[in-house]
C-alpha cells in the first residue's frame, strides 16, 4: 500500500475510523503531524473525552477552538515542520448550542431550546450526539476553508458506524412525521395536558410521568422552527462525507476481533458509498528478519554463545512466543487484505516504547509515510519483535 | 450485620474446598446453592446450607495452596468497565468462569449487542435469552428494545395491551426520543436478573450477575443513567424505579465495580480518571482494577544487556532471538513502571493479569485468566 501522503493527495478531509483501543487517536495525530510537516496547514479534531490528543501533542488544554501546536516541539524531536499543525478537542455540547443558536429564528426560540431539560440531556449525554457534533464541526471548518486538510479522530463508539448514521438519526429525531402532528397547536402539548389523549400517550404518561412528557412536548415545540434548517444541514454534511475529496482510513489492531470489525466497517463504508482510502493496522508483531542458517538448534547455538543454558532456554522460549504472535498477525492481516480486496495494508509495528508524545508520533510516521518496501526494511532494521 | 455462622471445611474436590456452613436463623441466605458436586442431593445441601468457597474457608484453602475466589465475586452484581480494547469481555467471562467453578450460578450480561461473549464460547448468538455456556454459567445479550417490551409488560401486565402500545408510532417515537430511556431499561433488566425473586416468569435464580459494561466514554454515562433519569423524570413510577436502580448501583454491599486497564501510559491515565469520576459523579467506589496483559519478566537487566551485545555481533536467527529478548525486557520493564504509576494514582487494589501468548482469546484463554484472578 502506498504511503499515507500519497493516499491523501488532493484530499480535504481524512476520517480515521475503527473500534476503541486500536490507537485511532494516536494515528490521527500522527497523520496530521506528518502532513503538516510536509507543508500543509492541517487541523486534527478529536472528541475523545479522555483528552488523549492533548497529551500526544503536548497541549495543556484543547478547547472548541483550534489551537496551533508549537512548531518548536517538532524540531526538538528532529522533525522539520514546513506547514502548520492545529488541533481541536470538540466540545459536543458547545457545538450543539452554537448550532441551535445559528438555526433559531429568534432569541426567544433559541433560549427555549437551550433551557429545556430534555435538550440539555440530549446535547450532553445522548449517545450519537457527540458523533453528530463531530460531523457538524467538520462541516463548519471545511466551509470556512482555513485549512488544507482536516483529520477527524472519530469518537470511541460502541459501534464504529454510529457516526455515519448520526446526521440521519438526529434529523429523524427532530423531523419525524409524528412530530409534525405534535407541533400543531392541538398537538402533543395540548394532548398531554388535555383529556383527549390516545391510549399510547396516556400509557406513556403513566410510565414516565407527566413532567417528563410535558418537557418532551415543550422540546419538540421549541424545535419546530428549526427542523428545516437542521434537515438541510444534515444533508450537506452527508454529501460532504461522500465527497471524493474525503477519505476514510480504517484503523485496527492485529488481533482477530479488531480485524473482524475492520472488515465489517469497510463493508459498511462501501455500502454507504463512502470513499475508502485504506487500512492501517497498529501494533503489529513483524516476523523476524529472513532467517539465515539453521533455526532448529537455536537453543544449542545460544548456549554455546552465552555459556548459560538456562538463559538460552528462556531466550528460545521468548522467541517462539513472539514468532507465534507474528504468525497470527500475518494470518489476520492476510485475511483482512483478502476481504478488503486490497493488495496492501499499512502495518505499524509494535514499538518497544509506548507512543504518547511527539517523538513517538515521529516514530510511527516513519512507517505511515513509507512505501511497503521501506516499511519492511525499517522493521527488519529495528529487530525481530 | 453479617449472620453468625460456622463454616467447616469438609472436602476438597476439583481444587475447590467445600465447606459446611451452619447458619443460625438466616440459613436461607445460602440456600440451595452449591454442594451439588459433593454427591449430596439438592435437598440435603439445602438443609445443611453447604456452600462452596465460603469466606471462612479462605484461610484453609490458602494453607492448602489454593487461591480463594476473589471477594468481589461474593457480591450479587459486578460491573466490569474500562476503555475499549482492554479485554473487558475476556475479564468478565473469566470472572464468570471462576464464580461458576466455585459453585455460584452466574450470568454474564453483554449490553453492546456485539455477541462478544458468545463468540468467546464459540457459541451461536444468544440474543435476549439466558443461554447456558458452561456448568453454572449463563450468558445474555441485553437488547434495549427487548428490555423495553419486557418492562412495559411488567408494568401493564396484559400482553395484548403491550403489543397494542408497541404498534403505536407515537409510543415508539416518544420512547426513542426520551434521552437515556434505553440505558435505563437495560439497567432495569440487569436489576431484574439479579433478583432472587425474578419478575420474569420461570426466571432462573442467579447467585451472581456480571455485566460487561460499555466502554468508557459511554461507560460512566451508562452507570450514571439512573441518577440522571431520576432527575429529569421528577415524578411518576419511572422516577422511583430510576432511584431504585441508582441505589442498586451504589450499594457497595451487593454491587461491585471492576475496571480493566492496560499497562500503558494513556490507559493508566484514563483508568485513574475513570475511578475518580465514578466516585464523584456516580457515587461508586471501585473494588478492583485488573491490569491486563502484563508481560512476564523473563530477563534481568544484566541478561538483557548481554543479549543486546550478543545481537550486535550476530546475524540470522540468533540475532533475531537476542533482539526479541532485549525488546521483551524493555517492554516488561516499562509495563512495571506503568503498574507502579497506576498503584500510586488509584485507591482501589490493583491486580495484575498476565499477557497470554495465545493466538486468539477464546474460552481456553478466559479459563487461564480465571485461574489467575485474585
Amino acid at each position: 500500500m502506498p504511503p499515507v501522503d500519497e493516499i491523501l493527495e488532493g484530499k480535504d478531509i481524512c476520517i480515521c475510523a475503527g473500534s476503541g483501543g486500536v490507537g485511532k487517536t494516536t494515528t490521527s495525530a500522527a497523520i496530521a503531524a506528518g502532513m503538516a510537516a510536509r507543508g500543509l496547514r492541517v487541523c486534527v479534531l478529536t472528541i475523545d473525552p479522555a483528552k488523549r490528543l492533548a497529551d500526544s501533542l503536548g497541549l495543556r488544554e484543547l478547547g472548541n477552538e483550534a489551537t496551533q501546536v508549537d512548531p518548536e516541539l517538532f524540531e526538538q524531536h528532529g522533525v522539520e515542520m514546513k506547514g502548520e499543525l492545529w488541533a481541536m478537542m470538540l466540545d459536543a455540547k458547545a457545538t450543539f448550542d452554537e448550532l441551535v443558536a445559528r438555526q433559531a429564528p429568534d432569541e426567544e426560540s433559541r433560549d427555549r431550546v437551550l433551557n429545556n431539560r430534555i435538550y440539555q440531556q440530549i446535547s450532553n449525554a445522548l449517545a450519537g450526539s457527540q458523533e453528530y457534533m463531530a460531523m457538524e464541526k467538520l462541516f463548519e471548518l471545511h466551509t470556512e476553508g482555513r485549512f488544507d486538510l482536516l483529520v477527524l479522530d472519530t469518537p470511541p463508539t460502541r459501534n464504529a458506524l454510529d457516526f455515519l448514521e448520526a446526521p440521519r438519526r438526529l434529523t429523524q429525531f427532530i423531523e419525524g412525521r409524528s412530530l409534525r402532528v405534535f407541533m400543531k397547536p392541538t398537538g402533543l402539548a395540548a394532548k398531554v395536558a388535555g383529556r383527549g389523549a390516545s391510549v399510547a400517550l396516556s400509557v406513556f404518561k403513566r410510565i414516565v410521568g407527566f413532567d417528563l412528557l410535558a418537557d418532551l412536548a415543550e422540546f419538540f415545540n421549541a424545535f419546530s422552527g428549526m427542523v428545516d434548517g437542521f434537515q438541510a444541514r444534515a444533508k450537506r454534511v452527508n454529501s460532504l462525507l461522500a465527497d471524493p475529496h474525503t477519505c476514510f482510513l480504517v484503523v485496527c489492531g492485529p488481533q482477530g476481533e479488531p480485524i473482524n470489525e475492520a472488515v465489517y466497517f469497510h463493508r459498511k463504508l462501501v455500502e454507504a458509498k463512502m470513499p475508502f482510502g485504506g487500512v492501517i493496522v497498529n501494533k503489529v508483531h513483524y516476523p523476524a528478519e529472513r532467517l539465515r542458517g539453521d533455526s532448529a538448534d537455536l537453543e544449542g547455538t545460544l548456549t554455546a554463545k552465552l555459556g548459560d543454558d538456562d538463559l538460552a532456554q528462556r531466550v528460545t522460549e521468548n522467541f517462539a512466543d513472539y514468532q507465534a504472535l507474528a504468525e497470527r498477525d500475518a494470518r489476520n492481516i492476510e485475511h483482512l487484505a483478502k476481504e478488503l480486496r486490497t493488495t496492501g495494508v499499512i502495518r505499524v509495528p509494535y514499538l518497544d516504547e509506548d507512543v504518547h508524545d511527539l517523538g513517538g508520533l515521529a516514530e510511527i510516521n516513519r512507517y505511515l509515510f513509507a512505501t511497503s518496501e521501506e516499511r519492511v526494511e525499517l522493521a527488519a532494521g529495528r529487530g525481530a519483535a | 450485620m453479617r449472620p453468625r455462622s460456622l463454616v467447616v471445611p469438609i472436602a476438597l474436590r476439583n481444587g475447590v474446598l467445600h465447606s459446611l456452613q451452619l447458619l443460625d436463623n438466616r440459613m436461607r441466605l445460602f440456600n440451595g446453592r452449591g454442594g451439588l458436586g459433593l454427591g449430596l442431593t439438592a435437598k440435603e445441601s439445602h438443609c445443611a446450607g453447604i456452600r462452596r468457597g465460603a469466606r471462612f474457608s479462605c484461610r484453609a484453602s490458602k494453607l492448602l495452596g489454593i487461591t480463594p475466589i476473589p471477594d468481589i465475586l461474593d457480591k450479587r452484581l459486578v460491573f466490569v468497565t474500562g476503555k475499549g480494547g482492554v479485554g473487558k469481555t475476556t475479564v468478565a467471562v473469566a470472572l464468570g468462569l471462576r464464580a461458576a467453578e466455585a459453585g455460584k450460578r452466574t450470568i454474564v450480561c453483554e449490553v453492546s449487542s456485539q455477541e462478544n461473549t458468545s463468540r468467546i464460547f464459540d457459541h451461536t448468538e444468544v440474543g435476549f435469552h439466558e443461554v447456558k455456556m458452561a456448568e453454572n454459567l449463563w450468558s445474555i445479550s441485553i437488547d434495549p428494545d427487548e428490555s423495553m417490551r419486557e418492562y412495559v409488560l411488567l408494568q401493564l401486565k396484559v400482553r395484548a395491551m403491550r403489543d397494542l402500545l408497541f404498534r403505536s408510532r407515537i409510543f415508539s417515537y416518544l420512547a426513542a426520543a426520551t434521552p437515556g430511556l434505553k440505558e435505563l431499561v437495560t439497567i432495569g433488566k440487569i436489576w431484574e436478573l439479579a433478583q432472587l425473586d425474578r419478575k420474569v416468569k420461570s426466571g432462573r435464580k442467579y447467585d451472581l450477575v456480571i455485566v460487561d459494561a460499555p466502554a468508557t466514554g459511554h461507560g460512566i454515562g451508562f452507570l450514571q443513567t439512573p441518577r440522571t433519569f431520576a432527575a429529569i423524570a421528577r415524578v411518576g413510577p419511572i422516577h422511583s424505579q430510576a432511584q431504585q436502580l441508582d441505589r442498586l448501583i451504589t450499594d457497595q454491599a451487593h454491587t461491585g465495580t471492576a475496571i480493566v486497564a492496560l499497562p500503558e501510559e494513556m490507559p493508566v491515565n484514563e483508568t485513574a480518571a475513570l475511578e475518580s469520576e465514578l466516585r464523584s459523579e456516580v457515587g461508586v467506589a471501585v473494588d478492583r482494577i485488573y491490569l491486563n496483559g502484563l508481560y512476564p519478566e523473563r530477563f534481568s537487566k544484566e541478561e538483557a544487556q548481554r543479549l543486546g551485545e550478543l545481537a550486535e555481533g550476530e546475524n540470522g536467527v540468533a540475532r533475531a532471538a537476542a533482539r526479541a529478548a532485549a525488546s521483551e525486557y524493555g517492554r516488561a520493564r516499562s509495563q512495571r513502571a506503568q503498574l507502579a504509576r497506576l498503584r500510586r494514582r488509584v485507591e482501589a487494589p490493583v491486580k495484575t493479569l498476565p499477557f497470554l501468548f495465545e493466538p486468539e482469546l477464546g474460552v481456553k484463554a478466559a479459563g487461564q485468566l480465571a485461574r489467575k484472578l485474585s
